[in-house]
């Protein structure tokens, strides 16, 4: 599916994640993170770059690996991103949703 | 588009390690999802809460089908603890954390976890038996009255 986010044309899946992350800039990730009332913050910005560099090194996200990160606590986390963090939160990050049960 | 479903309310009234973490991993996926989770300890559940138990509880060996083995070979001494050793291996594979991490992943998520006021009282336990996340001691009105609004829905494990 296309979809045109802060001018520019990107391939989103039917939930509307990213599905390729070279087509991933800042302004994307502002953008969709502005589509869940969430404004971006120095805290969301590494947040989303430890998730990013994660989804590179190949490693499952899960809520237990965000307390284990060392860049976030969970209880801030969930506050950062309202209705779901994980799923929000890569969402904005341009990566694919986590399909972890935990 | 998207659930209907608002608010998870589980029951926990079993001390077998599945079906804790059944409850704990569904609970913890509502919140994931944005739904709100309760869980209610009541019963055996209890044992998931206390400090001193919680990180002990086993898989049954004896009475469950699942298990494979005559319910004799089950009930040998050590058989309880080898099969639950070997399950606590493969849920750490998983990422699965232990029930105490657990607890404490979900009270930070904003999972209220509530003790059975009767439960409680019934096997003498006293606060400082029970975890320091515990959001409060219920009856089980009080804790159906917390199925405030539409989509609420009550499981019991």
């Amino acid at each position: 599916m296309k979809k045109v986010i802060a001018q520019t044309e990107i391939d989103v899946n039917e939930e509307g994640y990213l599905t390729d992350f070279s087509q991933w800039t800042k302004e994307i990730g502002t953008e969709i993170a502005n589509e869940h009332n969430i404004e971006m913050t120095d805290s969301h910005w590494q947040v989303v770059d430890w998730i990013q560099n994660k989804v590179n090194e190949g490693v499952a996200l899960s809520i237990r690996g965000i307390k284990k990160s060392g860049v976030i606590d969970i209880k801030q986390f969930y506050a950062l991103f309202p209705g779901g963090p994980l799923k929000v939160s890569t969402k904005i990050a341009g990566v694919p949703k986590p399909k972890s049960c935990i | 588009m998207g659930t209907k479903v608002k608010k998870m309310m589980f029951i926990l009234s079993k001390a077998n390690i599945d079906n804790a973490y059944a409850a704990f991993i569904m609970a913890n996926g509502a919140r994931m999802e944005g739904i709100e989770a309760e869980i209610f300890f009541t019963f055996f559940g209890l044992e998931a809460i206390q400090k001193k138990k919680m990180d002990h509880l086993h898989v049954a060996t004896v009475g469950n089908p699942a298990m494979h083995m005559p319910t004799m070979i089950g009930g040998l001494p050590g058989m309880e603890a080898l099969a639950t050793k070997m399950m606590k291996k493969e849920m750490e594979k998983l990422d699965m954390p232990p029930v105490s991490e657990f607890i404490e992943i979900l009270s930070d998520s904003g999972c209220k976890l509530w003790a059975c006021k009767l439960a409680y009282e019934m096997f003498h336990l006293k606060e400082d038996d029970l975890i320091d996340e515990l959001d409060g001691i219920l009856t089980v009105g009080d804790f159906y009255n917390r199925a405030d609004q539409d989509g609420c829905q009550i499981v019991f494990i």
